[in-house]
């Protein structure tokens, strides 16, 4: 039978090196909440599985500079239960908060979620939106990448062989701007989106939109950025024209599938309606931010 | 036997004392099916057919074999090739060839998962690594999936010796229709011709699997003599042991079967997957073999209900009088016949006292698993088209929805069109008592509606046994034959202690195994509370009659001048007050002077189940743009004769409607082009979460089954028969929306609130 | 490979086993130290049967590996009560019927428990959405909800036990 060797380093060049040398595939461990259920379904069969929680620095939360650094494997928990974070980028704890159960949060981590590349990873569309990178290290060293780069289709990323997330980057925010985000699942818990929408926005002080992020998941085979989204909302103060063309814009941003959890009409449907309600949360939060 | 439920004095029963086997299920003391271990055991899994529909070309197992660690394989060679003969040891008929054939494929594979063989090794990775290297050749089959699909003439066909029961002369060529049921009271034609209102409707369901948390497990050894244990987690022993002899061609009393706690089963567990298959491991190997479902396992080879087409049509009167009803069921058997058509013929229209009816049922077969029971069998389905209906025709007749039910409510002699009148029944009463709460009245905001539907099961009597000992300190054990899905252990005690006259805490309750106590039939339909609770209470009884035969030895007066009462003998008649009472701990101490041991075990054939009705309000609130349906409050209604222990009743019923809920809103079978199953995980089959559900009040009304010595009726599967049409008639009071289809899943609300709108 | 030696807490009590790295805690709790009261109902994070607390956290031992318990601290179903006296939580279960066939019970157990540790006084739906990874199949939660919420008074001294 194959077997499996399993280490833990505690030096991120040790990572590296392991992950770079592993002469069949090797798999990164942070929570484990996809990578066990693939295991165990057979779905994937590494030689090696490199734990990344005993390396400095990959589990907690720092705030640098007004902005925050995120360790990879930080627990979703771990991330609920920050005050900062929550009060500046409440969508993208929201969205950590709505990856599975609260036993999932008690490992699930934002490096996994983005990684494991599902299409309708929910905490990705709201990195997207507040316009997170992620600091990717590996055999060339040390490079700094906007989210939405990382994933390249279903379970497929742009990380080289031997590369890993070490942490993600969140930069300060002004006054008057913050971010939402909503999922659409048929049951209240426990579902894979069906559709998913993140939306951060910066308000002047007359309450109009100067700057906006919109993205969506599980409408493509990656979340999407969706800029004309981002255009309906800029120089709007959310007016019903505005919503409009929101979701005009946010439905034709859409290239779903039809499988077991939605068909495309449906999601493209939803993805307006996810938007316009999403929109209309970061927009009551950028203007409680004044 | 005393009738004693409306005696004032009843101590015990009625209470909500602490289950006795609480403190283990708390604690993780509790053994479960997959708790259990014997020394030297192995593992053994099984190898499942990745095909819909596909001839067995060959298999070979000698690679496997070789791998080191590999113990045993085997395939359907190793099972007897048993004739077609039919019996009912479950909770339903069941063809013994039949289901041989669905714990391992003999020739063909009927659908994906169906097993075609197994291996036994040292561990679990060793027999998973021995699964891959059983080469089996298959040629594959152009297979059916969809009940209307199969029944065509050109359908692929399952089984080439399947040909048509029920029609007047056997059909010439085989089909994948097994059996055609009907049902005809009055003459329906006219019936429709007095019709003033006549509403129509054709309703579709999806399977759904009755979901209990715990996967099947199984541990059995086999001794070189034939002795066998099985120890497993069952609805019922005598039911596991009566299909491994009968697969196998084992003697009965070669096998002892020993119930483990039960994870749920809810109809599900009434027959064997894992427990034949073990047994012919362990004998080839000579070693004990422990078996362990996945979750994906469960899914795609073992339940689940049937799904179907129901079609209805009833007629009224203006002033709400039904003078005709009609319902023509589909229903989808799985791999083998068997679907639970007969009661779906019979339960839809038995709440109704109508005068012409005309139902006609047909039970067929198509590449799915096998479908196993699923509280009250048929009747959902069934019930899910007429409830339905009788909402449209309330609002066409501009009738209030319980009003109408009112008016054509079964009473005390009304004669159902399957056959039996009713009698001691209480369906008016809970009607009654749904449109007295307050929750009927209550208030609702915009987007939210209110639905009401109604249900009934039969329920069941049947074989039990159950024992009395008293013991030596004056405590008493009770042994019953059914192993304890839902508290039922603390409703033997409880009928044991107030017979007895002692507390609840001094009566210990077990599950007895097949060779400690007298047969009994499995735990479903409703039955144990009221059969195996009448072999209780009779077996108390007795003990109570030895009681006082003793005290009356002791005291030298003849037996019948001894009164029993608050666990104490006392003397009686002319000797009143001439003698101190004798405890039932007095007389216990004494036992072997006076006797010997006081004990009693009582077999019986209980009969008289008293049938269960339900009236469920359900308030629903329909999100326009996503067609999600929230349920914001619930209220179950229900005649359940007397309660033994109200918690457990409440909990019964409070479970029903959760899966109920589950079936009406997200839960179903979903195939692809190839007819594999792409949702055999509960990550996709979405049953209900603690989020998903409001509190849900379970209101009980007790009109006393005079046939139970405490008035007991059944009460486990009424409460799953109303939701579907409660919720869908919630969503249509919110929406103005008539739903046909199952579930009523967001994407296709959607999709009928858009084409509403366009219309 | 070999197997990894793993050095760790269990209850409370110091524990060291021999592990394949893909073994999962619930495979050792359950085939290695003879732990059953956590249960295996789907083996992916479902349904919560297997819930433990691991570091203070609550998790599904299904998905952690066996190799990453080293130096941690794992609480089970087995270690909730303080010997023979029950926890508040496993004793309003019982007052308030809030099992049937008992199997996913000790997972809500420790659900229940790591939820009243962190946020002593919950509201019924918090309590909801914290037990959502929690499947019953029985209940229809009615009755457990009641539980955790009676327990919770209890153990913020507003109810007598």
């Amino acid at each position: 039978m194959p077997s499996l060797n399993y280490v833990s380093p505690t030096t991120v060049n040790e990572a590296v090196s392991l992950l770079a040398g592993a002469s069949g595939l090797a798999k990164v461990l942070s929570g484990g909440t996809d990578l066990l259920v693939q295991l165990r379904a057979g779905r994937v069969k590494p030689e090696l599985i490199v734990d990344t929680k005993r390396l400095p620095g990959i589990i907690g939360v720092r705030e640098e500079n007004g902005g925050f650094v995120i360790g990879a494997a930080t627990p979703g928990a771990m991330l609920e239960a920050h005050e900062g974070l929550r009060r500046t980028y409440p969508g993208v704890v929201e969205a950590v908060d709505l990856i599975g159960s609260q036993q999932i949060q008690g490992r699930a981590s934002l490096a996994g979620n983005l990684c494991n590349a599902s299409p309708a990873a929910d905490s990705v569309p709201a990195m997207i939106a507040a316009g997170a990178t992620a600091v990717v290290v590996g055999p060339d060293g040390r490079r700094e990448v906007p989210v939405e780069q990382i994933p390249t289709g279903p379970g497929r990323t742009s990380l080289a062989k031997g590369e890993f997330v070490l942490e993600f980057r969140l930069a300060p925010r002004p006054v008057r701007a913050s971010d939402a985000y909503l999922r659409f699942i048929p049951r209240t818990e426990m579902d894979i989106a069906v559709v998913g929408c993140g939306v951060s926005v910066a308000l002047d002080a007359q309450g109009v939109c100067t700057e906006a992020r919109v993205s969506l998941g599980a409408v493509a085979p990656v979340p999407l950025l969706v800029a004309a989204a981002a255009e309906a909302l800029i120089g709007s103060r959310l007016d019903d024209a505005a919503l409009a063309r929101l979701d005009a814009a946010a439905q034709a941003a859409c290239r779903p599938i039809t499988d077991k959890r939605g068909t495309i009409e449906y999601r493209t449907k939803v993805a307006g309606v996810l938007a316009r309600r999403t929109a209309a949360i970061a927009f009551q939060r950028a203007q409680g931010r004044g | 036997m005393n009738y004693i439920a409306s005696k004032p004095e009843l101590k015990v029963v009625g209470t909500r004392p602490v289950r006795p086997d609480g403190v283990d299920k708390v604690t993780g003391r509790a053994q479960f099916g997959a708790d259990m271990a014997l020394p030297g055991m192995l593992w053994a899994k099984v190898k499942r057919s990745p095909h819909a529909h596909a001839r067995i070309v060959s298999i070979d197992t000698s690679k496997a074999l070789q791998l080191p660690g590999v113990r045993a394989v085997a395939t359907a060679e190793d099972f007897p090739d048993i004739p077609s003969e039919e019996a009912f040891v479950g909770e339903g008929p069941m063809n013994f060839r039949d289901l041989s054939r669905n714990c391992m494929a003999r020739g063909k594979a009927l659908y994906e998962g169906h097993a075609v063989a197994a291996v036994a090794a040292i561990s679990q990775a060793i027999a998973d690594a021995a699964l891959d290297l059983i080469e089996v050749e298959y040629e594959v089959l152009p297979h059916v999936i969809d009940v209307e699909a199969a029944m065509r003439p050109d359908a692929p066909l399952l089984h080439d010796d399947l040909f048509t029961q029920g029609l007047a002369e056997k059909p010439a060529k085989p089909s994948n229709v097994a059996k055609r049921v009907a049902f005809k009271k009055g003459d329906v034609e006219a019936g429709f011709r007095e019709a003033e209102v006549v509403v129509e409707g054709r309703y579709t369901t999806q399977p759904v699997h009755q979901a209990y948390i715990e996967p099947h497990a199984c541990v059995v050894s086999v001794a070189a003599d034939g002795q066998a244990q099985i120890y497993s987690s069952s609805q019922g022993q005598f039911m596991v042991r009566a299909y491994c002899a009968k697969l196998l061609g084992w003697d009965l009393s070669n096998i002892r079967a020993v119930p483990l706690e039960i994870g749920g089963g809810f109809g599900g567990k009434t027959l064997v997957y894992l427990e034949p298959v073990a047994l012919v491991l362990a004998k080839k190997s000579g070693r004990p073999v422990k078996m362990v479902m996945t979750r994906e396992e469960v899914f795609r080879a073992t339940g689940p209900t049937s799904g179907g087409v129901i079609e209805v049509k009833i007629g009224a009167k203006r002033d709400g009088t039904i003078v005709a009803a009609q319902q023509v069921l589909k229903y989808q058997a799985g791999a083998f016949p068997g679907s639970p058509i007969g009661p779906g013929c019979m339960c839809g229209f038995a709440m109704y006292d109508l005068p012409n009816v005309d139902v006609v049922g047909y039970d067929v077969v198509s590449n799915r698993p096998k479908v196993a029971a699923y509280r009250a069998p048929g009747a959902p389905l069934s019930s899910w088209a007429v409830e339905c209906a009788m909402d449209d025709l309330a609002l066409k007749l501009g009738m209030d929805p319980i009003a109408l039910r009112e008016k054509n409510g079964v009473r005390d002699g009304s004669k159902t069109h399957y056959g039996p009148s009713f009698r001691d029944i209480g369906f008016l009463e809970t009607l009654a008592a749904a449109k007295n709460h307050p929750h009927y009245r209550a208030l609702l905001g915009p987007n939210q509606g209110r639905g009401v539907a109604c249900g009934f099961w039969f329920n069941i009597g049947g074989e039990s046994s159950g024992a009395v000992h008293i013991n030596e300190d004056g405590t008493a054990s009770v042994v019953s034959g059914n192993p304890d899905i839902g508290g039922s252990r603390a409703s033997m005690a409880m009928m044991a202690a107030e017979v007895l006259g002692i507390p609840v805490e001094k009566v210990r309750p077990i599950v007895g195994d097949t060779s400690s106590i007298g047969f009994s039939h499995l735990t479903g339909g409703s039955r144990v509370t009221f059969a195996t609770g009448m072999a209780v209470t009779q077996a108390a009884e007795r003990v109570v009659e030895q009681l006082k035969a003793r005290a009356a030895q002791i005291w030298e007066i003849p037996a019948e001048a001894v009164e029993w009462r608050d666990g104490a003998a006392y003397p009686a008649g002319s000797n009143a007050g001439a003698f101190e009472p004798l405890t039932l701990a007095q007389i216990a101490e004494k036992a072997a002077r006076t006797g010997g041991p006081i004990s009693s075990e009582v077999s019986l054939n209980a009969q008289g189940a008293g049938p269960g009705f339900g009236a469920h309000i359900c308030d629903v609130e329909v999100d326009p743009e996503t067609g999600r349906t929230t349920i914001l409050r619930y209220t179950a209604v229900q005649d359940v004769g007397k309660a033994i222990h109200p918690s457990y009743v409440e909990g019964q019923i409070q479970g029903g409607v959760a899966q109920g809920v589950g079936w009406a809103l997200n839960e179903e079978y979903i195939y692809d082009a190839q007819g594999r199953l792409e949702n055999p995980g509960f990550l996709d089959y979405r049953v209900p979460v603690a989020s998903d559900l409001p509190r849900i009040e379970a209101v009980m009304v007790e009109v006393p089954n005079p046939r139970h010595p405490f008035g007991a009726r059944g009460v486990g599967e009424v409460p799953i028969v109303p939701p579907m049409a409660a919720v869908g008639n919630a969503i249509r009071a919110a929406t103005g929306i008539r739903m046909y289809d199952l579930p009523m899943s967001p994407p296709r609300m959607r999709v009928a609130l858009d084409s509403a709108k366009a219309s | 490979m070999s197997k990894h030696h793993v050095t760790t807490t269990i209850n409370g009590e110091p524990v060291e086993f021999l592990c394949e790295a893909q073994e999962t805690m619930l495979d050792v709790l359950r085939n290695t130290l003879n732990l059953t009261g956590s249960k295996e109902g789907c083996a992916s994070g479902d349904c919560g049967a297997c819930s433990v607390i691991c570091d203070g956290k609550l998790i599904c031992s299904c998905l952690m590996l066996g190799v990453e318990a080293e130096g941690r601290a794992i609480t089970t179903v087995e270690g909730v009560a303080d010997g023979e006296e029950l926890h508040p939580v496993q004793r309003k279960f019982l007052e308030h019927a809030a099992l049937q066939c008992g199997f996913c019970t000790p997972g809500l157990i420790v659900a229940s428990k790591a939820l009243l540790d962190e946020n002593p006084n919950p509201t019924e739906e918090e309590a909801r959405y914290w037990l959502a990874g929690n499947l019953c199949r029985c209940t229809g939660y009615d009755k457990i909800l009641a539980a955790v919420m009676d327990a919770a008074a209890e153990m913020r001294g507003e109810t007598r036990a």
